[in-house]
């Protein structure tokens, strides 16, 4: 990690107001065509929950690494690390996405949302409300990642994307029991909440 | 994972030339597959080249009447393209079919083709396996071979091609565009894109190392009736034991290529020349010289249900 103390000064950056920083895109497009070559540690900005943040990262460090470890934003969640469970599922540029299975620096100049961004205890997403209501969980662990997929999922239904269970593509797409279960197999909630998960989806689609 | 640098390629010329220069480098797109095996260590490049601000990422209108696919087009973009939707749904079909929404937003066209097999004992890095490590030997030969390859295999290799988008584009005759490190570029039909596994099974498709996808092509619509059948173990979010895709038109003739079984999409000419006589001559041609095994001899009988089924519903 060369004599730059990747730990120190990111705590002294999450301290400090300069985490915050408003960076013209010149600057973003800058660091996104930095290389790494010869270096142990890449510069990376992005902005998370409407925040700019930059940090220094080993080129290995996932988005799900550089939200939880870095950033201490631990709402997302580490399950496999492999893309195959959804637990650590967040929005980038309006798009759900495993964080898992991406780069911190494939991200620079991305905007990104995690649970964090969608409410707060005293302001909660509707979808954040609609699961109390429901009880779509047991231990919580996979329901941040389901909360971000979900929201994520009916921009999807009303950006008119078909799914596997889509009956005719030239027909408008809704949000049915079966479109919301198929579009959210990349969520598994190994309590077998389903049931309240779907229906605390199906609350929020209908409005 | 191991360490490795990085940087973003400004134009798909210079990313073939700098991977083309480093024999570990490797192009780095969605990253949904690579990223997978870099964690595993399986793979182990030591210079990625972030092919994400090309501009790969359209589709166009070709002027022979068909498609360009930007190798950097999404998964989910592709498969809810109003005119992939119309005119190639087989292709919007198995693209749906495959992975999950997470998944389908970051995995891209040209990534997609070269998705590596989901062998378990090529992700089991205790095991031998010649496609991981050549000439250690092959242990799903005589191991679990219930998802594995029945057609097109070696004695090396018993592994499958895993993905669904392939094998859309298979019946729909795609070209693969590339680019190589020296600005040539070339075009390779789908049929030809991927390798039979022969005794080098660590060698998958006919690209030189640097050269870059920069698309596919789809030529004009085909017309008739589209098809993209997945058999799996769950209802979604798994891959395919068996998986059908046809192109039918309204006197019976077709296309028609199955996925889940080979070391690449598997279609047949012979194959297609049998539709009119149903499923059952259609995978007698295209299952010719199988090798099956106890554990998965059940796919031929599989391939033919499911055709069978795509058959009956065409005919409805």
């Amino acid at each position: 990690m060369s004599d730059w103390n990747l730990s120190v000064t990111r705590r002294g950056l999450l301290t400090s107001s300069a985490a915050v920083l408003s960076i013209a895109p010149a600057i973003r497009a800058r660091a996104a065509s930095q290389s790494s070559a010869g270096a142990t540690t890449l510069p990376v900005t992005f902005e998370v929950n409407g925040q700019e943040r930059m940090l220094r990262l080993d080129p290995r460090t996932t988005l799900l690494d550089a939200l939880r470890e870095h950033l201490k934003l631990t709402g997302t969640k580490k399950g496999c690390d492999h893309g195959q469970c959804g637990a650590c599922t967040v929005i980038v540029n309006g798009e759900r996405i495993n964080s898992c299975l991406s780069l911190a620096v494939q991200h620079a100049g991305d905007q990104v949302t995690t649970i964090e961004g969608l409410g707060t205890p005293d302001d909660l997403h509707p979808l954040q409300e609609a699961f109390i209501e429901h009880d779509g969980y047991q231990c919580g662990y996979c329901t941040p990642g389901q909360i971000c997929s979900a929201v994520a999922m009916l921009g999807e239904i009303e950006r008119g994307i078909p799914s596997h269970v889509t009956g005719d593509l030239s027909k408008a797409v809704s949000a049915t029991n079966m479109e919301v279960r198929e579009r959210m197999s990349g969520n598994i909630c190994r309590c077998g909440a389903y049931s309240n998960i779907a229906a605390a989806i199906a609350d929020v689609a209908e409005g | 994972m191991r360490s490795f640098t990085y940087e973003r390629a400004t134009s798909p010329q210079q990313a073939a030339a700098i991977v083309a220069e480093r024999k570990g480098a490797k192009f780095l797109a969605g990253g949904t597959n690579l990223l997978d095996l870099m964690k595993l260590e399986i793979e182990t490049p030591t210079h990625l080249v972030d092919v994400q601000d090309l501009d790969l990422d359209m589709i166009e209108e070709t002027a022979e009447g068909g498609l360009r696919i930007g190798a950097l087009v999404s998964n989910t973009a592709l498969s809810a393209d109003p005119r992939v939707m119309r005119d190639y749904a087989v292709l919007s079909r198995a693209v749906q079919a495959g992975a999950s929404g997470q998944l389908r937003n970051k995995a891209t066209t040209g990534g997609n083709l070269l998705q590596r097999t989901r062998c378990p004992y090529f992700y089991d890095t205790n095991m031998p396996c010649n496609k991981r490590s050549p000439g250690s030997g092959c242990a799903a030969s005589a191991g679990y071979s219930r998802q594995l390859g029945v057609v097109g295999i070696s004695e090396d290799c018993i592994a499958t091609y895993p993905g669904d988008m392939a094998v859309a584009l298979a019946v729909l005759d795609a070209v693969v565009e590339t680019i190589r490190p020296d600005g040539t570029s070339r075009s390779i039909p789908l049929g030809d894109f991927h390798l039979l596994w022969g005794d080098t099974p660590d060698k998958e498709t006919v690209l030189e190392h640097g050269e870059l996808i920069t698309g596919v092509v789809l030529p004009k619509p085909p017309g008739g009736q589209h098809y993209y059948h997945k058999v799996r173990d769950r209802a979604s979010y798994a891959f395919a034991l068996v998986s059908v895709a046809a192109v039918l038109q309204p006197d019976g003739t077709g296309r028609v290529a199955f996925g889940g079984v080979a070391p690449r999409p598997w279609r047949k000419d012979e194959a297609d020349a049998a539709l009119t006589q149903g499923a059952k001559a259609v995978v007698e041609q295209a299952f010719a010289g199988s090798a099956t095994r106890d554990d998965n001899k059940y796919k031929i009988a599989l391939a033919e249900r499911t055709l069978a089924g795509i058959l009956a519903e065409a005919r409805s």
